[in-house]
């Protein structure tokens, strides 16, 4: 398990702006009648979206009636599931997978980047307190590892230089071209592929 | 090698674009109708016939899986649910039928509901996954344009609307009863079983769950014909899976082959070889994580499907393959896996929430060489303790790769951890006596 908790600092109050609201609504809709609690969590990103990617415990108050259902249980979910953060975080939120499959191809090269141009330590704001990295667990991309997430977006194929480049770019406040750093807009084996052949020259 | 005109997903590369027209052209939602015409018991029998099993981990063969939905509705609905919560390392296969093969997907969404009577489909995506999630969004939105899908969908006389649920990055809502809670809003930890949700599954209703993988091969089985899937791969282990070649191989990729097919042929010829040659290579993990590592003496007759692997005892798992040679420390690498258990543990089962962290600092000692050679002993006992001892696979999942390295590389561990304390005169003191005991005795 880990070991997740609040932020000391919290704002006193929270309440959905209209967009917010309204994409509320919507995903309350996808649930039966009196099943609304379904919603948690899509309101939890919603109000993690709105609240500068992090959600404070007004928030979680206010989805409790929005949602008619116990404050506690909010609070549960939002401490168990791990993408959603607890106490503020940069603007740019920058994840590095560091589990096995990336491990041996170099992904602690890419926490050494991070380190560097970031934070020495995990969960930290930068000096400009845009930026804040840590590492994660397997995020699903492993055939593109070594890879890292920067809010929703995936980068993947990477090594410490080009590493190094993005992050120079963030923190100028530029947004880097996400998906694959070698050029592969899919997981076929680059240069070595043997199947569907067809369709590729086609 | 499997022949370009069986392979399922024609579009595994995107090469031919993913939306509803260059589908179709591929064959997707073609006489949709014609398959409904034939009836709910001629789908679940032909599906049957095939011996597709579910390509999420455990291999259930799929016909069954949907013959245990109630024969008639209730006052209960049905729900279909895709568990597309792949967060297993070494496996990236759904992710890309997420983006790239979306339709088949909703196709087999709508012909697996009719099979089990459900009108509402949630499919539950980890939330990592949120941009290949909206392309399966766009793919649905263009669905319900096209009538595909919603009312009298696909001019079959069936309803059916689809939800996409995401989830928030816990590995344990992969396991179907903790998905279901996950998408209930509560925590996802996993419920005993039985009752099973094909009888008691969401909102306490009749509930069949299965992998993104395997609902999205069904209707190209369908249009094929069962015996054709049957023909491919061997008995009980038929068909076509997608592998994911990741690790120290020159070419990491995804490739759909049949099953049944050479670890080596994989490896050497899809992926491109080891990186530093086959010579270097150290042991391969056949099927995500949570399956035990296979040194490389046996790699070289290996074949991938589910039985040949149960018989080395290892398993095809997800089908995610990560090679690790001779460069890398792999007592480190198992830490590293211990540690992703320790931290997705979800807290529920003591023996799991305990023992992987239990694993986990005797793991990272022992790959620093400070551990005890006890402890060799010790780590092979916590894995007993916790496999077979939780409520859901979880325990077997964070204890097995262990063992593997246990069965494998033991006398690595023990060459590197020569550390011996007290315990040599006194061998039969149990580990779990309180170390301040021991001190004032030796």
């Amino acid at each position: 398990m880990s070991l997740r908790r609040p932020a000391k600092n919290q704002p006193e109050n929270f309440e959905f702006n209209s967009s917010s609201l309204e994409a509320a609504k919507t995903i309350v809709a996808k649930y039966p009648n009196g099943k609304q609690q379904s919603a948690v969590m899509a309101l939890l990103y919603i109000a993690q979206k709105q609240n500068d990617n992090w959600i404070p415990l007004a928030a979680m108050k206010y989805i409790a009636k929005f949602l008619d259902m116990p404050y506690i249980k909010v609070y549960e979910v939002a401490t168990f599931y791990s993408m959603y953060n607890l106490s503020p975080v940069g603007k740019y939120f920058i994840q590095v997978c560091t589990t096995t499959p990336c491990m041996i191809r170099g992904a602690y090269k890419l926490v050494e980047a991070c380190k560097e141009k970031i934070s020495q330590n995990e969960s930290e704001l930068s000096k400009d307190k845009i930026c804040s990295w840590m590492e994660v667990e397997c995020l699903g991309a492993c055939v593109n590892a070594p890879m890292m997430q920067i809010n929703d977006d995936y980068y993947e194929d990477l090594d410490k230089e080009k590493t190094l480049g993005i992050l120079d770019k963030i923190l100028k406040g530029e947004k880097p071209q996400p998906g694959s750093y070698r050029g592969r807009t899919s997981n076929e084996p680059e240069n070595n592929r043997k199947t569907l052949m067809d369709l590729k020259n086609a | 090698m499997l022949k370009d005109k069986d392979r399922i997903f024609q579009n595994l590369y995107n090469d031919l674009g993913s939306d509803v027209i260059s589908s179709q052209k591929r064959g997707d939602w073609v006489d949709t109708k014609e398959l409904f015409k034939k009836g709910r018991e001629w789908i679940i029998n032909e599906i049957k016939e095939s011996q597709l099993r579910g390509r999420g981990g455990a291999g259930f063969p799929t016909g069954l899986k949907w013959s245990f939905a109630p024969k008639e509705v209730g006052s209960r609905p049905h729900y279909l649910v895709i568990n597309g919560d792949e967060s297993e390392p070494g496996t990236c296969k759904d992710r890309d039928i997420l983006r790239f093969e979306p339709h088949k997907l909703i196709e087999g969404c709508l012909i697996a509901s009719y099979a089990v009577q459900a009108h509402v489909c949630y499919i539950y995506i980890r939330g990592e996954y949120f941009i290949d999630g909206q392309k399966l969004q766009a793919a649905i939105n263009e669905a319900y344009e096209k009538r595909l899908i919603g009312k009298n969908a696909a001019g079959t006389g069936w309803d059916l609307d689809i939800y996409i649920h995401y989830g928030a990055g816990a590995y344990i809502c992969g396991e179907e009863t903790a998905l279901l809670e996950s998408i209930e809003g509560k925590k996802g930890q996993p419920r005993l079983k039985p009752p099973f949700p094909a009888l008691i599954g969401l909102y306490g209703c009749p509930t069949i769950i299965n992998n993104v993988e395997t609902i999205a091969v069904v209707p190209t089985i369908l249009r094929r014909g069962g015996k054709w899937f049957a023909s491919l791969g061997r008995e009980k282990n038929t068909g076509t899976k997608i592998f994911c070649i990741s690790g120290n191989v020159n070419n990491p990729c995804n490739v759909e082959e049949e099953m049944n097919i050479s670890l080596k042929e994989l490896i050497e010829i899809h992926a491109g070889g080891v990186i530093g040659g086959w010579e270097n290579l150290q042991a391969v993990i056949p099927g995500g994580s949570s399956m035990p590592l296979i040194p490389k003496d046996k790699c070289e007759t290996l074949t991938m499907d589910f039985d040949s692997l149960v018989a080395e005892k290892s398993g095809l798992g997800t089908a995610g393959i990560v090679v690790i040679n001779k460069d890398q420390d792999i007592i480190r690498c198992m830490a590293r896996i211990a540690r992703f258990y320790k931290h997705e543990s979800c807290g529920q089962c003591t023996p799991c929430r305990e023992g992987s962290g239990w694993m986990w600092r005797m793991l990272e000692r022992m790959a620093k060489g400070e551990a005890s050679k006890d402890e060799v002993d010790m780590l092979g006992d916590v894995t007993k303790q916790i496999e077979g001892h939780t409520i859901c696979a979880f325990g077997e999942g964070s204890s097995w790769p262990v063992q593997g390295l246990l069965r494998h590389f033991k006398d690595e561990i023990k060459k590197r951890n020569k550390f011996d304390p007290i315990v040599k005169e006194n061998k039969n003191i149990p580990y779990l006596v309180d170390q301040h005991l021991l001190d004032k005795n030796a």
